[in-house]
């Protein structure tokens, strides 16, 4: 099963690379991973997606905890939290198909946010399974490339 | 005259009680070198980065102090590896030091510039680029805490050489600031009590300790513990001596070539309470059906250990000592009367095991020595009262099943990397830790050649220890597995092709003797110890001798094989 889950690490140098490297010798999956400092700019929060049975994702968080740099793990469970994902989707479709392109990043709520001769950027923010929709309607109209950044996740009502 | 990066470093080690170091120099550490040659700081001169380290590490086992080693950049660094994953395997506490190039000349491949701190990250509880020189002294504190708290373990610091020549005032942290870095020390009242009910309740109970119990220093605890209960005892090979190997409740050891009773006690019991142990794969063998009878209570510091591999109904995290005097604590009030009686016909089960299937060998007079026969003369001229250090391979199994360690600190062997060429620069290490006492390392005669050079540096300290060679002209522990498991196809593990050890140690300016009659093992021994330098022993033994019991890899631990087949 997928799990989200937080960690805070100290903002120090090469801290990126524990983390992944824990992932990648002890053969844990990272399905997306996003980093970036908070307000305290000696703290950075990481979201981490990855997926396995309980037992694995019980080993994965004893195993962030246990690196020197890390304060603290959260594990989302499903509902707590908001997961919100950003995605830039680049079309570039038949002429007649253009206007299908702007309803469909209108009911997605996406914005166009570049606009070239033949091609459109959207970007668009949302759940992980909202801009997976988007992209179904998106591939026959000519999809030619989608970034994501992978979830970015708070747990509801608290402050951290 | 202020101080440089290099004086403090001097001074962190004064700090922390270090008066001894293990190293090898070069270009990058030349100004703490210099350091060392200024400051009048003892330093043992190794002859290869990985003894240095083995060195570190035989020091910090036999002392239950941390080790610290220094070694320059790039090659040495590379060549220091293995002796930090030894350390890292065992969680063995210890500080390396290493040479940087200097700040402006990182990320340029510099001349024997690499990665330390990428390198290392993987084997190491945590490691450390100073980038800075007045973060010199606040992260050796911090390497020293990190090292020597929770599950200890090896930390590296890196030092780039312009670092160490920087000036800087000295100012030693009191404390360290690590608010989120905080091992659980105390034991949980309720989980002991549980645990307690659960094993008084008994009828087939075993305890099962590790390298924790030694960690922790906790063996008083530990025999107080067993000796209360009178419970049957087996232990890993990381545990041995936490209490005396041949005490009446041990059962010997387990795992790969631990005991039959051991093995099937663990088959078969109804509680197991493991100890500072970790449930490891030479320990399980098949996991899904180990010890498949039992509920089962573990005591580790670390709480990655609990519950990776092997179910637990009961996880207690915290010390082992501090644990253990918890059990201790609660036991006082507790009649064990009936516990006792309820254990008669499970001792007597484990009694008819151990008469079936002892852990034994027969030399006859006229045959080539048996290993067996040799550790078991080492145990008897020493009492099992010396510190034994061991290589990897056969002869490390035979001296894990005969030589009854007596006391913690004692056994020093590579168990969870299985290093060989461990053995001679960790007894080293051991005697610089514990000069005048006893140190044997019972070396395998592939193993030995890995290492051999830092006879040199017991010749130069004027290290009495003494190398029982277990010479069987084979990489014996590979050649077992190729007969039982290839069908005795011997794939590169000859070894008849080898120096004449005797002559190399007289090269190497070390005493060299030899026995290859059962009637001169006595004498050489005998021998070896009057002399007052190191020795080495070759023990020209039997080349077909193979280790018993044996769970196959894969196999569950109640599958041993038991002697040769026909
Ligand atoms: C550095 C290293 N390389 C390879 C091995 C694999 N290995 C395990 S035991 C062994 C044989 C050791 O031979 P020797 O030292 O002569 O000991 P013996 O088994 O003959 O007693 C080997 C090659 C190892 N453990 N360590
Ligand atoms: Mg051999």
């Amino acid at each position: 099963m997928q799990h989200t889950i937080s960690v805070w690490v100290r903002n120090e140098f090469g801290v990126l690379s524990r983390v992944v490297g824990m992932f990648s010798g002890r053969g844990y999956n990272i399905d997306s991973l996003s980093v970036a400092p908070t307000l305290d700019e000696e703290v950075s929060h990481m979201t981490l997606v990855t997926h396995g049975d309980d037992d694995t994702i019980e080993q994965i968080t004893k195993q962030l905890h246990k690196l020197i740099d890390v304060i603290t793990v959260k594990d989302h469970r499903d509902g707590e939290f908001v997961g919100r994902e950003l995605a830039l989707l680049t079309v570039e479709p038949p002429p007649e198909a253009r206007a299908e392109v702007f309803r469909i990043a209108e009911i997605f709520r996406g914005k166009i946010v570049d606009v070239g001769q033949k091609s459109l950027t959207i970007e668009v923010t949302g759940k992980q399974d909202k801009i997976d929709a988007m992209t179904r309607l998106l591939e026959p109209l000519g999809l030619q490339s989608r970034v994501r950044t992978g979830p970015l996740a708070v747990a509801r009502g608290s402050a951290r | 005259m202020t101080s440089t990066g290099s004086d403090i470093f001097i001074r962190c080690l004064r700090e922390e009680g270090v008066d001894l170091i293990f190293g090898h120099p070069g270009g990058a550490v030349l100004f703490l070198y210099d350091a060392i040659h200024r400051h009048g700081f003892r330093h043992v001169l190794a002859r290869h980065e990985q003894g240095a380290v083995h060195m570190a590490d035989g020091y910090a086992r036999a002392s239950g102090r941390p080790g610290v080693a220094l070694v320059t950049s790039g090659p040495a660094l590379t060549n220091a590896i293995t002796g930090i994953a030894t350390a890292y395997s065992d969680s063995i506490p210890m500080v390396v030091f290493s040479g940087q190039v200097p700040l402006p000349a990182i990320g340029s491949d510099a001349f024997q510039e690499a990665d330390n701190v990428g390198l290392t990250r993987p084997i190491t509880k945590h490691n450390y680029l100073v980038k800075d020189v007045a973060d010199l002294a606040p992260i050796v504190k911090e390497a020293f805490y990190i090292a020597t708290t929770g599950r200890p373990g090896p930390v590296l610091v890196d030092i780039p050489k312009d670092v160490s020549n920087m000036p800087c005032e000295f100012d030693y942290p009191r404390e360290v600031h690590l608010d989120h870095y905080q091992p659980r020390y105390e034991g949980h009242w309720g989980q002991i009590k549980k645990a307690l009910s659960m094993l008084l309740r008994a009828e087939r109970p075993l305890l099962y300790f590790g390298g924790g119990a030694i960690l922790s220093g906790a063996s008083a605890e530990l025999r107080a513990l067993v000796e209360t209960l009178r419970i049957p005892t087996t232990y890993t090979l990381m545990g041995i001596g936490g209490i005396p190997g041949d005490h009446e409740l041990s059962l010997g050891m387990l795992g790969m070539h631990g005991s039959y009773r051991a093995n099937l006690a663990t088959d078969e019991c109804d509680v197991l309470l493991a100890v500072g142990a970790r449930f490891d794969d030479r320990v399980t063998g098949k996991l899904d059906e180990f010890s498949p009878h039992s509920k089962k209570i573990h005591i580790d510091i670390d709480p990655t250990s609990i519950r990776k591999t092997v179910h637990v109904d009961i996880p207690i995290v915290g010390d082992v000592r501090n644990c253990l005097q918890k059990f201790l604590k609660v036991l006082e009030e507790k009649d064990l009367s009936r516990f006792h009686e309820r254990m008669g016909p499970w001792k007597q089960q484990l009694e008819e095991w151990n008469r079936q299937e002892p852990i034994a060998y027969q030399q006859h007079p006229d045959e080539p020595i048996k290993p067996q026969f040799v550790i078991d003369k080492l145990f008897q001229a020493t009492h099992g009262d010396a510190v034994v250090t061991t290589d990897v391979g056969q002869h490390q199994m035979w001296a894990a099943q005969y030589y009854h360690c007596q006391s913690p600190n004692n056994w020093v062997s590579s168990g969870g990397l299985g290093t060989m060429g461990f053995g001679l620069p960790s007894a080293v290490g051991a005697q610089c830790a514990r000069p005048g006492e006893p140190v044997i390392c019972i070396a395998g005669d592939g193993s030995l050649m890995m290492t051999i050079q830092e006879l040199t540096t017991a010749v130069e300290e004027n290290l009495p220890i003494k190398v029982a060679l277990i010479n069987n002209q084979y990489l014996g522990m590979v050649r077992q597995w190729q007969e039982i498991i290839y069908d005795d196809r011997k794939s590169a593990v000859d070894l008849s092709v080898a120096p004449d050890f005797v002559k190399l140690a007289e090269a190497f300016g070390a005493l060299g003797l030899q026995a290859s009659r059962v009637d001169e093992v006595d004498s050489v021994i005998e021998k070896a110890f009057a002399h007052p330098g190191p020795v080495l022993m070759d023990f020209r033994v039997s080349k077909t001798e193979n280790c018993y019991p044996m769970v196959p890899a894969g196999s569950p631990s109640r599958k041993m094989l038991l002697r040769d087949p026909d």
